[in-house]
């Protein structure tokens, strides 16, 4: 058959049913199963996404629209009064300065706490796992044990000894707390992620003459980056969205910018401006939601960490 | 003369468990010694405590005459090549062989000497820029070879140099690490589960189980007379053919009756009466036809698998109930079914005490 189409160059007429299979198999794009898949997805986003879009248009509605009653309506003149007012003047208590100040505060709080306790957790985690003391497994335990406790349980006496140190009510106080609760799970993480390097790597630096800091600073820190952006990640917006020991360590004068938002919704004063509230949202939200989309793709490297090859 | 490296009264315990005990070894200034066993035979366990990386439990460790059972790894004079090459991958080359010298505070003009040195007898200079990220296997552990050579230390402690490596690579490699000891007559310690890299490679090779030291001595003895029946079936491929049957005076007798005399055999220990015995053949030293017709002890049997390796060929077949395998030249034809007269000499043979194990 195909002899006699050569010969005549005449090539028989075929069907797609036909066609016998070579190459790269056909990979059409609406199969049943693809479809599926992705109105499932744009249903899933869509749930998400709607409140974020309700939170923003509000924002930028005055209130006699708001009162108007339509939620889902876009706004008629879009405008940032709200947002001003939320930052600069809205009443967070008895004093009226808006978030800004709860902004530098939680600034203030969230730097040097990540800074710290991602230090500490790092050295930690390499000592755990290349540097074994007698103990250092009964110590691991024992930490990993403390990110099972909750919160509350460690809370009252947090204050006694804060208290005793002369530092309640203060900055340092509340940093200390962050740096003593992400201990666990900041550790963990160091652990797992220095355990899945090679070992033999920390024995040739050792043999080279290196000593704990400089195997630690040179070798370890540089092979390191991914899981310290997860572990950025995890302590900015772990620390940023902390409410709890902000309104318990920090002390009035130094309220993040969650408890000062929680002051401005709350206020139990006038009728409520939900344009006002709806932006000092967005605005409490955006430090963790920029550090997200800045670091997703770190994050996703990090979390499949182990792929480091010498 | 000294010693380069004396490894007195060694143990080791992880707990409860003893990885070495009581391990003596004694190293010659320049020899090329290689630890042979299966692994969990405790010989990388042993290169790290002569590494200094792992602490022992007792006994005391000699570098070129110092103690050094105490020291860290940097001091005791050593430089050490492993098997996942441990480069520091965020490094350029030039900067992993230099790192050991940096650490140690070496004027700048010196670690320069010594690099250029180091990539000119390894021939890595082109690569010095690169990252190990950029670099083939070989090209790895060749870099690998020169941050100890860098060092300029008396002992190199090689961990299964060459097993990340393929077949090809691994060859080449091995040939010149033997280059390299010739040319720099270091000492050198060398780990592997490989038998073609201790036999090739070694002055003399120390096979362990379970951390114990089975033999110590030259490739040409551990292949030849094995001290006991561990070494005897560790060392070879095909490995040695291994009859079970009793010793009487000058006869073998196997457990199928087949009587086979050993009147030639250089005896270590002469056994008296009649004892239960393992005779032990390697398959190169089973003859064939004509050849078999000198030999003290001749049998017929017939082929059962042929394998053409290339070199030579390799035939399975019976004597008795026992298995054997043969080796012979690869342009004799010989096919399944075939019945066949084959012969050996007992002289070339190994001949163990079945209840101890040992070498009679």
């Amino acid at each position: 058959m195909s002899q006699t189409s050569v010969l005549t160059g005449v090539t028989p007429p075929q069907t797609a049913a036909q066609v016998e299979a070579r190459g790269a198999r056909p990979k059409p794009f609406f199969t049943p199963r693809k479809i599926i898949i992705y109105s499932i997805l744009v249903m899933f986003s869509l749930y998400y996404l709607f409140p974020l879009y309700v939170m923003f248009t509000t924002s930028l509605k005055s209130m006699p629209e708001i009162r108007f009653g339509n939620i889902f309506a876009l706004p008629q003149a879009p405008n940032f009064d709200a947002w001003v007012r939320a930052w600069t003047s809205a009443c967070t208590g008895l004093t009226c300065q808006g978030l800004a100040p709860g902004f530098w505060n939680s600034v203030k709080i969230t730097i040097p706490s990540t800074i710290v306790s991602i230090f500490i957790a790092a050295v930690n985690g390499y000592a755990l796992i290349n540097w074994r003391f007698k103990g250092s497994e009964i110590f691991f335990a024992v930490l990993i044990f403390g990110s099972f406790i909750p919160y509350q349980v460690f809370l009252y006496p947090m204050v006694m000894i804060t208290r005793e140190l002369g530092i309640f009510g203060t900055l340092q106080a509340v940093i200390i707390v962050h740096t003593v609760f992400g201990m666990p799970i900041l550790t963990l993480l160091f652990r797992n992620y220095f355990a899945s390097l090679p070992q033999e790597l920390f024995k040739a630096a050792r043999v080279d003459g290196a000593g704990f800091w400089r195997i630690f600073f040179e070798i370890m820190l540089p092979m390191s980056l991914p899981i310290f952006v997860v572990a950025l990640i995890l302590q900015i917006t772990g620390i940023w969205n902390d409410f709890l020991f902000g309104v318990v360590f920090a002390g009035t004068q130094n309220y993040p910018m969650t408890v000062q938002l929680n002051n401005i919704v709350n206020s139990a004063q006038g009728t409520p401006e939900y344009n006002v509230n709806m932006a000092a949202t967005v605005l409490t939200g955006l430090v963790p939601l920029a550090v997200y989309f800045i670091s997703g793709k770190w994050f996703v490297r990090g979390v499949a960490a182990g792929a480091v090859k010498g | 003369m000294q010693n380069s490296v004396s490894i007195r009264d060694l143990s080791l315990n992880f707990g409860s468990v003893k990885v070495l005990e009581h391990l003596d070894l004694e190293i010659a200034q320049g020899e090329f010694i290689v630890l042979l066993g299966p692994s969990g035979c405790g010989k990388s366990t042993l290169l790290n405590c002569i590494a200094g990386l792992l602490d022992i439990s007792d006994g005391q460790i000699f570098i070129g005459g110092r103690n050094v059972t105490w020291l860290e790894p940097k001091a005791r004079g050593i430089g050490m090549v492993f098997q996942s090459y441990a480069l520091y991958p965020q490094m350029t080359v030039e900067r992993n062989l230099s790192f050991g010298l940096r650490v140690a505070g070496m004027k700048k003009d010196e670690i320069e000497r010594r690099v250029q040195r180091a990539a000119e007898i390894l021939q890595i200079g082109p690569l010095l820029q690169r990252k190990p990220a950029n670099l083939s296997g070989g090209q790895r552990q060749r870099v690998a070879i020169g941050r100890a050579l860098v060092r300029d230390v008396d002992v190199f402690l090689f961990d299964e140099p060459l097993s990340n490596l393929d077949a090809k690579l691994r060859s080449d490699l091995r040939v010149e690490i033997k280059r390299l000891h010739q040319r720099l007559k270091n000492t050198m310690i060398y780990v592997t589960h490989d038998q073609i890299e201790a036999l090739t490679l070694a002055d003399r090779i120390a096979v362990m189980k379970n951390g114990v030291i089975q033999q110590l001595a030259d490739p040409h003895t551990i292949y030849n007379r094995p001290v006991n029946l561990y070494v005897a079936g560790f060392i070879g491929s095909p490995q040695m053919n291994m009859f079970q049957g009793t010793l009487s005076g000058s006869t073998f007798t196997t457990d199928d009756g087949i009587a086979i005399p050993v009147g030639t055999y250089a005896f270590d220990t002469p056994a008296t009466g009649a004892i239960k015995a393992v005779l032990g053949v390697r398959p190169e030293h089973i003859v064939l036809g004509d050849e078999a017709a000198n030999m003290p002890f001749q049998i017929d049997a017939e082929i059962e698998i042929v394998e053409p390796m290339g070199s030579d060929t390799l035939a399975w077949t019976k004597i008795g109930g026992q298995a054997v395998t043969f080796r012979c030249d690869s342009d004799v034809v010989i096919e399944t079914g075939q019945k066949v007269r084959l012969g050996f000499d007992t002289a070339r043979g190994s001949i163990f005490n079945a209840e101890t194990t040992n070498r009679l």
